[in-house]
């Protein structure tokens, strides 16, 4: 619960004020994000900034419901960063499928899914080059055919590959773009499902 | 450090308000639909005039964070705009890094320096930081669009504040919000009439490649509605003779059509139509202080050159 208070105040004091003043995200269908959990956001990523504006954009009382999917090579690599992502950000740690499998993989994901959290989930894997959507991984169809009847919303995002960029520490201001899709829906047709993914963040 | 209000920029603030309301009202009939542009376009104004009276009357500190403020904003939209190297990232960090040092020099009233720093030291540090990064390709583009938008959004803007700090006390009337003021609603005013005069009289497109919108009739009819006003204004509000107060109003008139033509010539190069979306109905910052941007500093001259 301590850590909730801690994540609350990182956002309203640090991360708001911060995407307000130097970012300037303008969001269009807010009205499509979802409202309650369990629900899934997927997003095209480029910056280590994604994940914080996915957070930013749902309303405050969701936000100890909201889950970030990210790699936990990186971000379990050192004590405080490991600290830093999973109690105050509250991430769920994803390891390199390495040959495992899916279940093993992206369990973490399912059971947060399971227990009503709003999973937020990028598709690509990794971080890209800005404004190019990557390859996408197919560890989206396994989790969204665990459950499929869950509202799958895609976010595509512009322009924070150019204010955080893979690889750089130092945030340069620039106004960003957010578009909430319409909700994805799972019909049993895999590749379809992936078509309509990429199409709906700018591929 | 509060600016004292000479009870003048009260009354003309007043009227300000009372003239806002009154074009809501005429939207309201004319435009019932309730997000059409016309009404996100005073919506707009209201938020627009409500700061800048914040501003103005708060103290010359929050003023002069006020209209760094646009600046950063301005700047922020124009670099988002046009294409930018990765390799230059660090520069526009400094770029930006420069618009509180410009309205630093300004607080302090060191005008030598306000006048220098942007022209002089910028404009030979800036490239010599992009040359220290080894990256040629595209060297002088680089260097000379984002020596443009510094001119444009912090420079010139900047002037639009130092009219703030002009030595107080040669005319017991004048006051640095005054002139302020002044040149705010003058410069939008006449952005309001040309774009009226335009729909309701337009005919001759003007300059039909760069701005299909802007008309001769509207021109005329900008500068037939501001030089009066600037004569009816002046008095109130600044020092200038009946001649010098003709006089600004037809320099504000040209320039700001000129400055707003000049920003219609970016965005067609650019192939958009609205610079951003802060602020519904008109487009983004740089579609309001486009004018400003030719405006501000021609007033800002004119007037330290004859009365200060």
């Amino acid at each position: 619960m301590g850590y909730i208070v801690l994540r609350l105040a990182f956002f309203l004091l640090i991360v708001k004020p911060f995407l307000l003043l130097a970012v300037g995200i303008n969001v269009r269908g807010r009205n499509r994000l979802p409202v309650a959990g369990p629900a899934l956001i997927v997003a095209n990523h480029n910056s280590h900034l994604d994940a914080l504006v996915l957070m930013a954009l749902l309303p405050l009382r969701l936000l100890p419901r909201a889950r970030p999917a990210a790699s936990a090579e990186y971000f379990l690599g050192n004590r405080w960063r490991a600290w830093f992502a999973t109690r105050v950000i509250g991430i769920i740690p994803v390891a390199a499928s390495g040959g495992r499998s899916r279940a093993e993989a992206l369990g973490p994901v399912r059971d947060a899914l399971t227990a009503g959290d709003i999973v937020i989930f990028f598709p690509e894997g990794t971080r890209g080059e800005p404004e190019r959507l990557g390859q996408l991984k197919t560890g989206i169809v396994w989790l969204v055919q665990q459950a499929p009847n869950l509202p799958v919303c895609p976010i595509r995002l512009h322009g924070l590959g150019k204010v955080l960029p893979k690889g750089d520490w130092l945030p340069v201001p620039f106004f960003c773009d957010a578009w909430v899709g319409e909700p994805l829906r799972w019909e049993g047709d895999p590749s379809r499902f992936m078509a309509a993914l990429a199409t709906s963040l700018g591929g | 450090m509060s600016i004292t209000l000479t009870s003048p920029v009260m009354v003309i603030l007043g009227g300000v308000w009372g003239l806002l309301a009154l074009a809501t009202l005429v939207v309201w009939w004319l435009a019932p639909a309730p997000d059409s542009e016309l009404r996100q376009r005073i919506r707009s104004w209201w938020l627009i005039v409500a700061l800048c009276s914040l501003a103005l009357m708060f103290s010359r500190a929050a003023a002069l964070v006020f209209f760094g403020l646009v600046s950063f904003l301005a700047l922020k939209e124009y670099l988002t705009l046009i294409p930018t190297r990765q390799t230059d990232r660090r520069v526009l960090f400094w770029a930006y890094l420069s618009i509180p040092v410009q309205y630093f020099w300004i607080g302090i009233e060191w005008y030598g320096m306000f006048i220098i720093f942007i022209p002089v030291y910028l404009f030979l540090l800036l490239p010599v930081a992009m040359v220290l990064s080894g990256e040629t390709q595209g060297h002088l583009r680089a260097a000379g669009t984002l020596h443009w938008g510094l001119m444009s959004m912090v420079f010139s803007l900047s002037h639009l504040a130092y009219l703030l700090v002009l030595p107080e006390g040669e005319y017991p009337h004048v006051s640095g919000p005054g002139l302020v003021l002044f040149l705010l609603l003058l410069t939008e005013l006449n952005d309001v009439a040309q774009y009226c005069w335009g729909k309701l009289l337009g005919r001759h497109k003007i300059s039909p490649t760069v701005s299909p919108s802007k008309t001769v009739e509207g021109f005329v009819g900008g500068v037939a509605t501001t030089v009066p006003l600037a004569a009816l204004l002046a008095p109130w509000l600044t020092p200038f003779s009946v001649f010098d107060a003709l006089l600004t109003g037809a320099l504000i008139a040209v320039a700001g059509f000129f400055g707003d033509l000049s920003l219609s010539a970016l965005k067609r190069d650019l192939g958009i139509k609205d610079s951003g979306n802060l602020l519904p109905g008109h487009g983004g910052i740089l579609d309001r202080v486009d004018s400003l941007t030719y405006t501000a500093p021609l007033f800002f001259h004119f007037t330290r050159y004859f009365y200060f």
